[in-house]
């Protein structure tokens, strides 16, 4: 009896840890070996002198660091223009995406045509649109500035480093819009309706209602779209690379082409893991700040 | 009254036509790609703006030929299709075992597959090609799709993870009762009721793997196994200058996605709203 009874349970707690493994062990040994193993990998070959090709690996300290903060300008220009292009992409694509929103959750009579056409951008790769915009850019704006006499369009977009920094900021506030748009609407949506009634009885003013009402009670959207939106623009690299290839003169190089640079085409692998984790440093830091930030600003209803 | 009435339908309109030269700007780059793709090259050259003087379908038929687009396509749409399978079972499963036995070592690793989202790919790139190589995923569809589950699994099941939150437990109990295993409770019972958040993450990850870039670049090599992008990527590589060819590349390039969204939109909509609240 006694031991049908602790056979019985050692059934149990084997049925059990079959469960633990059939349930959690795909999930858990993919997630290893694609992204925990080769990250936690990346903190050896920091510190060495790999080149991806040969087996012989040195030990080099530090020396890859000190190279990269003292000596390595190109990846601190890389790491300026992809701060400044964040900057803009950041600002832009909130304002237009929020705009946008605004003005389609008005009873508008082609409100749904005009939210597909507004997102239409957003499902395309963004290695496609870059080459799309390269062509607007050289022959598009070239032959409407023609047309029209406007100088704004017979700028030679992608041959100057402030122009071709602009190009990037243009593409990606047309790309990114209208997927933040999407989200400020489901906000926008979700506002109680008394609370809106309740203010234009009070006598809210159209300002006021924007200011104290509607921006407040979209808060956790302004937190996700803007998570979003930095983590998309510190990481660009599709667009980047098919729109100005980091030129000219390597003015609007970002610092995820000047990684993959580094290392798969100098073939300096250890150098290019220890840009990529001070790149995984700044990202995580800043995407924190700003989520512990905007979470405080966001308001209980 | 009326006055009032008036000049708000006024303001509306107002609205309505600020959108609409909006709308029609955004539009702009898909007017001019697509006109100048089927243009002569000369045409093209001399005016770029303008409707074609003679439509020039065969830059079409030459590109899908050069391109070898049927077999871009397809690879794209195995990869694809193969990665949701993947990521939606494996993720849903251990989502699922997480949240029902949050034993230390369960709490442990949930915490570690969220915390995991906040690297950057670019940081996990260089000893992956490393890696990949000494388990053989490289310059194969299949390993490309492994590397998928493993980049994937963490939204996906933070995804689901909140999502299951709101199903009551009494309805697994009863399964239970009635002579269920874990295995069919979460299969016949659990699953169908995710079936929301399953369309969710469905299109957040087709979204991303069809239009992934870096990641197939790194893993794919040889022609026959190229992704859409990868294949326009080469392709444009080639005929830089000939933009008559290239334009009519990247409309073939760009349509799968478009027809997808057009015809999803309502789905897609939706499940980005939802997919940005949990996040």
């Amino acid at each position: 009896m006694r031991e049908e009874i602790v056979l019985q349970h050692r059934m149990k707690r084997l049925s059990d840890a079959v469960q633990q493994l059939v349930f959690v062990g795909p999930a858990l040994l993919f997630f290893c070996l694609i992204v925990l193993v080769p990250f936690l990998m990346s903190f050896y070959y920091s510190l060495t002198d790999w080149n991806g090709v040969t087996t012989r690996v040195v030990w080099t300290g530090l020396s890859n660091f000190k190279r990269i903060l003292l000596e390595d300008s190109e990846f601190r220009n890389a790491f300026w223009f992809t701060a400044r292009y964040t900057l803009a992409a950041v600002v832009f694509a909130n304002a237009v995406g929020f705009t946008l929103a605004l003005l389609l959750t008005q009873p508008l009579k082609t409100r749904n045509v005009l939210r597909t056409v507004f997102f239409l951008p957003n499902v395309i790769a963004g290695l496609l649109l870059g080459f799309i915009w390269s062509f607007i850019f050289v022959k598009g704006f070239a032959a409407i500035g023609e047309w029209t006499g406007i100088g704004f369009f017979k700028l030679p977009w992608l041959g100057t480093a402030s122009t071709a920094f602009w190009g990037m900021v243009i593409v990606s506030v047309w790309q990114m819009a209208g997927y933040l748009m999407v989200i400020y609407i489901a906000a926008m949506m979700n506002m109680p309706r008394e609370l809106i009634e309740a203010a234009k009885i009070d006598g809210a003013g159209r300002w006021k209602m924007l200011r104290s009402i509607i921006v407040p009670l979209v808060m956790p959207a302004f937190t996700v779209c803007l998570f979003l939106t930095l983590s998309w623009s510190f990481k660009v690299f599709d667009l980047n690379l098919s729109l100005t290839k980091g030129g000219p003169f390597g003015s609007t190089e970002s610092v995820a082409l000047n990684i993959y640079k580094e290392a798969f085409q100098n073939n300096r692998y250890g150098l290019g893991t220890a840009k990529s984790l001070i790149f995984f440093v700044v990202v995580a830091t800043v995407t924190t700040l700003q989520v512990i930030y905007t979470k405080r600003k966001e308001v209980e209803v | 009254m009326m006055e009032q009435t008036q000049r708000y339908n006024a303001r509306l309109l107002a609205m309505e036509i600020a959108a609409v030269l909006l709308a029609l700007l955004f539009l702009v780059p898909f007017y001019f790609v697509v006109i100048n793709s089927l243009k002569s090259f000369g045409d093209l050259m001399r005016n770029a703006a303008g409707w074609p003087e003679a439509f020039r379908w065969d830059n079409y038929a030459r590109v899908w030929e050069i391109m070898k687009f049927p077999r871009a396509f397809m690879n794209s749409l195995l990869i694809t299709v193969l990665s949701n399978a993947g990521l939606v079972l494996i993720s849903a499963m251990a989502a699922y075992r997480i949240l029902r036995r949050p034993t230390v070592f369960n709490r442990v690793l949930f915490v570690l597959f969220i915390a995991a989202m906040v690297i950057p790919f670019q940081s996990i790139m260089i000893p992956l090609v490393k890696v990949a190589s000494e388990v053989g995923l490289m310059d194969s569809r299949f390993g490309l799709i492994i590397c998928y589950f493993g980049f994937g699994v963490s939204l996906n099941l933070f995804l689901y993870h909140g999502f299951m939150k709101s199903i009551p437990l009494e309805i697994e109990e009863a399964a239970v009762v009635d002579g269920c295993t874990p295995y069919g409770v979460f299969w016949r019972i659990v699953f169908p009721l995710l079936k929301p958040m399953t369309i969710t993450i469905l299109i957040l990850n087709s979204l991303w793997i069809w239009n992934d870039f870096l990641l197939p670049l790194l893993v794919l090599h040889s022609a026959d196994i190229r992704t859409i992008p990868l294949q326009t990527y080469s392709f444009f590589g080639q005929y830089t200058k000939q933009w008559d060819l290239a334009l009519a590349g990247l409309v073939l390039g760009v349509a799968p996605m478009v027809a997808f969204f057009l015809l999803m939109q309502k789905h897609i909509i939706a499940g980005i709203s939802a997919g940005a609240v949990k996040g």
